[in-house]
């Protein structure tokens, strides 16, 4: 019997390397770049007047920018394996806490401010903290929460201001800061554009950079493809799932703000519907309902194709009263598209895998 | 042999409530050895196996390893001390690409402050040459491990773990789940870990697999220590006589002729040294078995 020694198996030619265009494909976003440049062309084909030109891209953006901040972050918490429904309400909630200490209290707005963001750090801690520590779908728990402030939005602002909003927001000390900082109107080429669209896309860009480039995107990640694994091989996954349900209630108090300091006033109902608009952006940006699997990026874009429609549907003439409809049709093909595209992929480095495994197999034959 | 055994427990016993799910168990586990732990579903294995990775803590009795009196209270605890577990769902994330799955938890990082990064080229670079030591080429490191084999998959379990510098190696029926040839593939990385000076814990229900790769066999059931053996002390038929009753030897037997018919095969191709002492251990066993 003779023994040789195991030499490391050479290249098998057969296998093509994965080229760019393969891997392009295999990225989540993809569904929601080429669902963003269809909804594109489409108004552009309808109402190119309106649309191609700076006045359209303005437009499209003011109408997608605070959306897309939620998106961002709802999406990093999608791809942890969790929902958030109370984010959308947070956004009332923490403007409200902002805009009621300022006007009623008499506090500085930056004070008022930080403590609308403890409060919503501190409940977003508390809905990851009883979503690790029950194990109740975060669904169940975020819904409860989202009722609670719902009705707590209302109660509160009743009580203090005997109506449902509150204004005079710009007249307390510290408005001018910040609304320079979080939300001010700024003009380029002649066309106006809100801040918050910078905020949107270095958002993006730090999220995205901590998914793919970072300890804790990669735990991130494994945290929602499989929580038990990734505790087994030492990852902190209920560290990770608290930290992105304080992450989503972040940057509902960074919305809620933006919007005080644009609208100098505040709404009780603010924010209450929005949680699914988030959930949709993400999932259109390639998330899956799932877990483990997403983009922040992508959620930017499924949030900017929102924005297109929101805009489009004015533009055109078609009464408004359709949006709600005329999304559920952009969410399903856009769902449609990522889910295809998402297969070929699949199929495409499943058939490399067999390849390789049959290659092998004869090798050793 | 070293004389010293690596790993310890005395008079284990662990409650889950009411339920009794260890009961005065104690082992052995020396480095450059394989211990396999066997008995049937229930036995206690998975608790015992849990409670030497840190996943529990036991109820009773004392664990040392290399020589300390030691407690973990979480599998990193344990890790950090050089204990890998390799479980059975093999803690890898099937959407996630190989590089982000080996490296998992053990990020490298460069950079500063709020700059620090997961150092992805040498992570790629690193897993396509670990695992290219066991004689696996990923032309693809992106590639997700959820279109890979079994075999594969069990194969950078273990290149992970031995990679991080683990002195005890912890597989949970690393060979249920797979069929004959990979179960071999499987067999072979057992050998070269426990060459390579690991202290290798091996869990299987299955007594040819054991005795093919074991040095030591402890053999659990219903939560009690039913024996331990070394090698010289027991034979094949006594240990699958202590562990089940005659219905299961045919099937077992059945199995077996399986495993000895492929490796007879496997003779003829490239062969470690390793992988040659695997195969006449089978053979030696079938003939056994035959009489």
């Amino acid at each position: 019997m003779t023994v040789k020694t195991a030499s490391p198996p050479t290249r098998d030619e057969r296998v093509a390397e994965l080229g760019a265009f393969r891997s392009m494909l295999r990225r989540p976003e993809v569904g929601a770049v080429l669902g963003a440049l269809v909804v594109w062309f489409f108004f552009a084909a309808i109402t190119p007047e309106h649309w191609i030109g700076l006045g359209g891209v303005a437009r499209i953006i003011d109408s997608s920018a605070t959306l897309g901040i939620m998106a961002i972050a709802v999406a990093l918490l999608m791809i942890g394996g969790e929902f958030d429904l109370s984010a959308g309400v947070m956004t009332g909630t923490a403007g409200l806490i902002a805009g009621l200490l300022s006007t009623q209290a008499g506090m500085n707005f930056w004070a008022a401010a930080g403590i609308a963001l403890v409060f919503a750090l501190t409940v977003g801690y508390i809905n990851g903290l009883m979503v690790v520590k029950t194990g109740l779908p975060s669904f169940i728990v975020t819904l409860a929460t989202f009722f609670i402030l719902r009705g707590a939005n209302v109660g509160v602002t009743k009580m203090l201001t005997d109506q449902v909003r509150v204004s005079g927001i710009d007249k307390v000390s510290g408005f001018a800061l910040a609304r320079t900082i979080f939300n001010t109107e700024i003009t380029i080429f002649g066309e106006k554009f809100w801040t918050a669209f910078i905020w949107w896309i270095v958002l993006a860009i730090v999220a995205t950079w901590i998914l793919q480039r970072t300890q804790w995107g990669n735990w991130i990640f494994a945290t929602g493809g499989d929580a038990n694994a990734a505790r087994n091989v030492g990852v902190p996954a209920m560290k990770v799932k608290i930290a992105l349900f304080m992450t989503t209630a972040g940057a509902a108090w960074l919305v809620g703000i933006m919007n005080d300091v644009r609208l100098r006033s505040a709404v009780a109902s603010q924010g209450i519907g929005q949680e699914f608009v988030y959930i949709i952006a993400a999932v259109i940006g390639g998330c899956l309902l799932t877990g483990g699997y997403g983009s922040a990026i992508g959620a930017a874009i499924g949030a900017l194709i929102f924005g297109m429609a929101r805009v489009g549907i004015v533009f055109v003439g078609w009464p408004t009263d359709w949006f709600f409809s005329f999304l559920g049709v952009m969410l399903l093909v856009a769902v449609l598209v990522n889910n295809y595209t998402r297969k070929r992929a699949e199929a495409m480095t499943t058939a490399m895998a067999k390849a390789r495994a049959e290659s092998q197999e004869e090798d050793e034959a | 042999m070293t004389a010293e055994p690596i790993l310890e427990v005395q008079h284990i016993t662990k409650l889950f409530g009411s339920v009794i799910a260890l009961s005065d168990v104690s082992a052995k586990v020396y480095a450059g050895e394989v211990t396999c732990l066997l008995g049937d579903n229930g036995a206690g294995k998975s608790t015992l196996i849990k409670i030497l990775s840190g996943v529990h803590q036991q109820t009773e009795g004392d664990y040392y390893f290399e020589g300390e009196k030691v407690k973990f209270n979480s599998p990193r605890e344990a890790l950090e001390r050089g204990i890998a577990t390799v479980y059975q769902d093999l803690s890898l994330i099937p959407l996630m690409p190989i590089w982000r799955n080996f490296f998992l938890g053990l990020e490298p990082v460069k950079g500063w402050g709020p700059f620090k990064r997961f150092d992805i080229d040498f992570a790629k670079r690193t897993v396509r040459q670990e695992l290219l030591k066991m004689g696996i080429d990923i032309r693809d490191p992106g590639q997700a491990v959820g279109t890979m084999s079994g075999g594969e998959r069990q194969s950078i379990a273990i290149a992970r773990a031995v990679y991080f510098g683990a002195k005890v190696l912890i597989l949970d029926e690393p060979t249920a789940a797979l069929g004959v040839k990979q179960a071999g593939v499987v067999l072979k990385y057992i050998v070269q870990a426990k060459a390579r000076g690991l202290g290798v814990i091996f869990i299987t229900h299955n007594p040819h697999h054991a005795y093919a790769v074991g040095d030591r066999f402890i053999i659990l059931k219903r939560g009690r220590t039913l024996g331990i053996w070394s090698k010289d002390e027991i034979t094949r038929e006594d240990m699958i006589r202590a562990m089940s009753g005659a219905d299961e030897l045919e099937a077992l037997s059945h199995e077996l002729d399986e495993l000895a018919r492929r490796d007879a095969a496997k003779k003829q191709l490239e062969l470690a040294q390793a992988e040659a002492e695997v195969a006449d251990e089978l053979e030696e066993g079938e003939k056994l078995f035959d009489e």
